[in-house]
């Protein structure tokens, strides 16, 4: 049973002309879940978006969104979602509180509540100062962080954000992590985020789908994912090279040999310990080390191994 | 207040705010006519020599053209604010809420209409006071302001249809020389009786813009005309219904949200 | 030819110019389409003007208004260049031609060699349909000569004003600056009757408007009884000399912020 909180997607598919952008995707999004869709650019993923804020009908399957069916639903939908897509979307000669007052006002606000409602978004997103301020003037951060607040005035119950952060700077971007995980946990929103930013899916993401041509070519959570593909590795090297063969065994105690360069040693964790535990022993056996690094797997690591191909930098060679 | 009359309000206040933030939006399409009235409407003079001219006053006869080329500057305004928002995605924006096409639609003519009524305020005052005597009185005056409103919004109506059909400023703007081309060849310059080149006279007999203009005109020259007001309103109405059709069979292949 | 010479540099904007006419045929459009929609309003539209007691220009009011529509075309034609210089410079195009030009004057007369051929292919267009509406040519080949000279002088001088404004703005937000001078001052001329049909200020300004005498003596080469001539062409050449500056002025500007 959909959920209205939820989103449900049973084999969607659109096609255009030839050319076949999203070929039978089925995924589910609890409530008050954080689903990242990673992938390339040219794999789907707004295309998917599109689909899911009925902005652009499947050409088969369909769809849930807030417990309602895309197709046949598709006012209800609108209703209960809010959305902040790739282009930010804004007209330059208003203001930012202009925006929000036309967004609240044909979402059916009361004209009483509108203000407020304005007043405190704008607080949360970090623009009452700007408010008044055209458009045009705004930073392209500042565009966004309006973007989103016009995406929260209905109180949608789940968010879709279409590569949120893209050409932002790391401020601007941190701030809007923090934002969306605060509403997920705190008012337990929905969100449904597109990137091709392996470190925002891995930081706010709860659990990641990736697509690649059309396909989800696997999903879970980040540390699932990469638990698929290997584990933590430990590589040492000790100050003194004669102390080798003692910093071996005692990596060994934690997990199992592997490959690295000459002068250090090197051991895929098996659970029996962390990177600290390993520190400890060898300092316990006074074998100093020069270097210690953990490897851990990355969702780069995930993509290349199910298709082949490094996500990010791929989008210069084009598809 | 409905929800349909809310949603049309709303995008009528945008988009007059909009188009009044644009400066050459503005002056452009209020200067631009008034310099041509001046220009033409003295070069032209000596036309009211021509036997069967209607007025010894050519600046009573042009009075008009100048609403007729307002009303087009409001068609391209209308139209490539709409393309701007399809190209950035505002349109999208709108989409993902409850409003209604037809409230798109309807509202988008906000913007046109009030720049048409500012130049209209405008062409008349200046009209006025260069000593353009209304045979209508001013009863006919405040008539001549309801038809000239009516023109702009067929016209206005007319570029949000070319901006929903191609989505693209600069499709709009290509559109202009068709557009001007049914503003000039009409009864802009002379009374079609006048107008010696039978093809031209046949084209300006067929064009609804020549019916707009006489009508305008009547109420300036002749006083109450009923046949010509009748035609006039009836021209204006019609190509408003035909544009505002046209517009929403656009906006339903534009808008292919479920 | 020098390598980075003004001749190469103009050669080869020139050739990257028509390329893009070339592969864009739609934006022949607009420099094509309005001298002819004004050519049929004012030819098809006011031929009955010449009725006017005092009316006395031998040619025929086709050809009265042919070489008014010609110059026209050509003042307009190097505008509609100017468009897309300065397009370029918002586009950033402009920033490699300025660094790969040795000699920089060899971008302004690439620009108006461009606009020239440009014109050309309109003004065959133009005269092609004068022709079919069996425009009176009253002048001989001399004549007809000096009359596309002027015209050519015309467009290189619409050309060097719309560049020099466009390199000083370096945005197509300046379009209606470019355009309208240059429409005030085609219009303030005896567009429609001979000037001694004009009356009241009209008439005064028209008098003093150095495009009257270009005009005057364009019409007089078409209708046989050349007129004005040696006036007209000094002030054609003076025009183009004092536009030249504007325009290398202008160059000069846009160097220093490119």
């Amino acid at each position: 049973m959909a959920d209205e909180h939820g989103i449900e997607v049973w084999s969607l598919v659109r096609t255009f002309k030839d050319v076949a952008a999203v070929q039978g995707i089925n995924l589910r999004v609890e409530p008050g879940e954080i689903y990242g869709f990673l992938g390339p650019n040219g794999a789907g993923k707004s295309t998917t978006i599109h689909m899911l804020t009925t902005l652009l009908p499947p050409t088969s399957g369909t769809a849930f969104v807030a417990g309602y069916d895309i197709v046949k639903n598709g006012p209800a939908v609108r209703g209960s979602i809010g959305a902040a897509l790739q282009e930010a979307a804004l007209d330059p000669y208003l203001t930012g509180r202009e925006h929000l007052r036309l967004q609240s006002g044909l979402h059916g606000i009361p004209k009483r509540e509108r203000e407020e409602r304005s007043d405190e978004l704008l607080s949360r997103v970090g623009l009452t100062r700007a408010a008044d301020r055209k458009v045009q003037t705004y930073s392209g951060g500042m565009k966004r962080r309006l973007d989103l607040a016009l995406a929260l005035v209905h109180r949608p119950r789940i968010l879709f954000l279409d590569e949120p952060t893209t050409g932002l700077d790391p401020q601007s971007r941190n701030a809007l992590w923090a934002e969306v995980a605060r509403l997920a946990r705190d008012e337990g929103v929905t969100v449904f985020l597109t990137t091709q930013y392996l470190e925002e899916a891995d930081v706010l993401a709860d659990r990641v789908g990736i697509i690649d041509h059309g396909k989800i070519v696997t999903e879970g959570t980040p540390d699932e994912l990469k638990a698929t593909i290997g584990r933590p590795t430990v590589v040492a090297t000790p100050k003194d090279a004669a102390q080798l063969g003692a910093a071996t065994a005692i990596l060994e105690r934690f997990g199992e040999p592997t490959r690295t360069s000459p002068g250090a040693t090197a051991v895929m964790l098996n659970g029996k310990g962390d990177l600290a535990d390993v520190l400890r022993a060898l300092d316990g056996d006074g074998i100093l080390v020069d270097d210690i690094r953990l490897h851990a797997p990355s969702l780069d690591d995930v993509f290349l191994a199910k298709t082949g191909r490094m996500l990010e930098g791929e989008e210069e060679q084009g598809e | 207040m409905s929800v349909a009359m809310r949603d049309v309000f709303l995008i009528a206040w945008r988009s007059s705010r909009r188009t009044m933030r644009q400066p050459a939006a503005v002056i452009v399409p209020l200067t631009f006519p008034l310099i041509l009235l001046a220009v033409n409407s003295n070069g032209l003079k000596a036309a009211t020599r021509l036997p069967g001219f209607p007025t010894h006053s050519f600046l009573a006869f042009f009075l008009p053209f100048a609403f007729i080329q307002g009303a087009l500057f409001a068609a391209m305004t209308a139209g490539t604010d709409l393309a701007r928002d399809i190209d950035t995605g505002f349109f999208n924006r709108l989409a993902l809420t409850p409003l209604r096409g037809m409230g798109l639609v309807v509202g988008q003519l906000g913007g046109a209409l009030t720049q048409a009524l500012l130049q209209a305020i405008a062409y008349l005052a200046v009209g006025l006071l260069l000593g353009v005597h209304f045979a209508s009185g001013p009863a006919g005056i405040l008539v001549f302001l309801v038809l000239a409103l009516t023109i702009a919004a067929a016209w206005g109506m007319t570029g949000i249809w070319i901006a929903l059909r191609t989505g693209s400023g600069e499709a709009v703007q290509s559109q202009f020389p068709l557009l001007f081309f049914f503003m000039i060849i009409s009864s802009m310059n002379l009374p079609r009786n006048l107008i010696e080149v039978n093809w031209f006279r046949d084209a300006a007999t067929f064009n609804p813009v020549s019916y707009m203009i006489e009508a305008l005109r009547s109420l300036v020259i002749e006083g109450w005309n009923a046949q010509a007001l009748a035609l006039g309103f009836g021209v204006s109405f019609g190509a408003v219904a035909l544009a505002t059709g046209l517009a929403n069979i656009a906006l339903r292949k534009r808008m292919t949200r479920t | 030819m020098s390598r980075g010479s003004v001749r190469s540099v103009m050669l080869a904007l020139a050739w990257r110019q028509l390329t893009i006419l070339r592969k864009n045929p739609s934006l022949f459009l607009p420099p094509m389409l309005f001298p002819l929609i004004n050519f049929a309003a004012f030819a098809g539209g006011l031929s009955r003007l010449r009725h006017v007691p005092g009316f006395d220009f031998k040619g025929g009011y086709t050809s009265f208004q042919f070489v008014f529509v010609l110059l026209q075309s050509a003042a307009f034609g190097g505008v509609f260049t100017g468009f897309g210089i300065a397009r370029d410079f918002e586009r950033g195009f402009a920033r490699r031609l300025m660094i790969a030009s040795k000699r920089r004057s060899g971008i302004v007369w690439g620009y108006a060699l461009a606009s020239l051929m440009r014109w050309t292919l309109v003004a065959i267009m133009l005269t092609t349909v004068a022709l079919i509406a069996h425009m009176q040519i009253g002048g001989n080949g001399v004549d007809l000569f000096g009359l596309y000279v002027l015209a050519l002088i015309v467009n290189v001088s619409g050309l060097l004003w719309a560049c020099g404004i466009a390199m000083r703005f370096r945005s197509v937000q300046a379009g209606p600056l470019m355009q309208t001078p240059i429409f005030i001052v085609l219009f303030l001329s005896p567009v429609y009757v001979p000037l001694v049909l004009l009356q009241g200020w009209i008439h005064g300004v028209a008098r003093l408007n150095p495009l009257t005498y270009i005009l005057t003596s364009g019409r007089g080469f078409i209708s046989g009884e050349p007129t004005d001539v040696a006036v007209a062409f000094a002030i054609a050449f003076a025009l183009l000399g004092c536009l030249g500056l504007w325009g290398l002025r202008g160059l000069k500007r846009a160097e220093q912020v490119v």
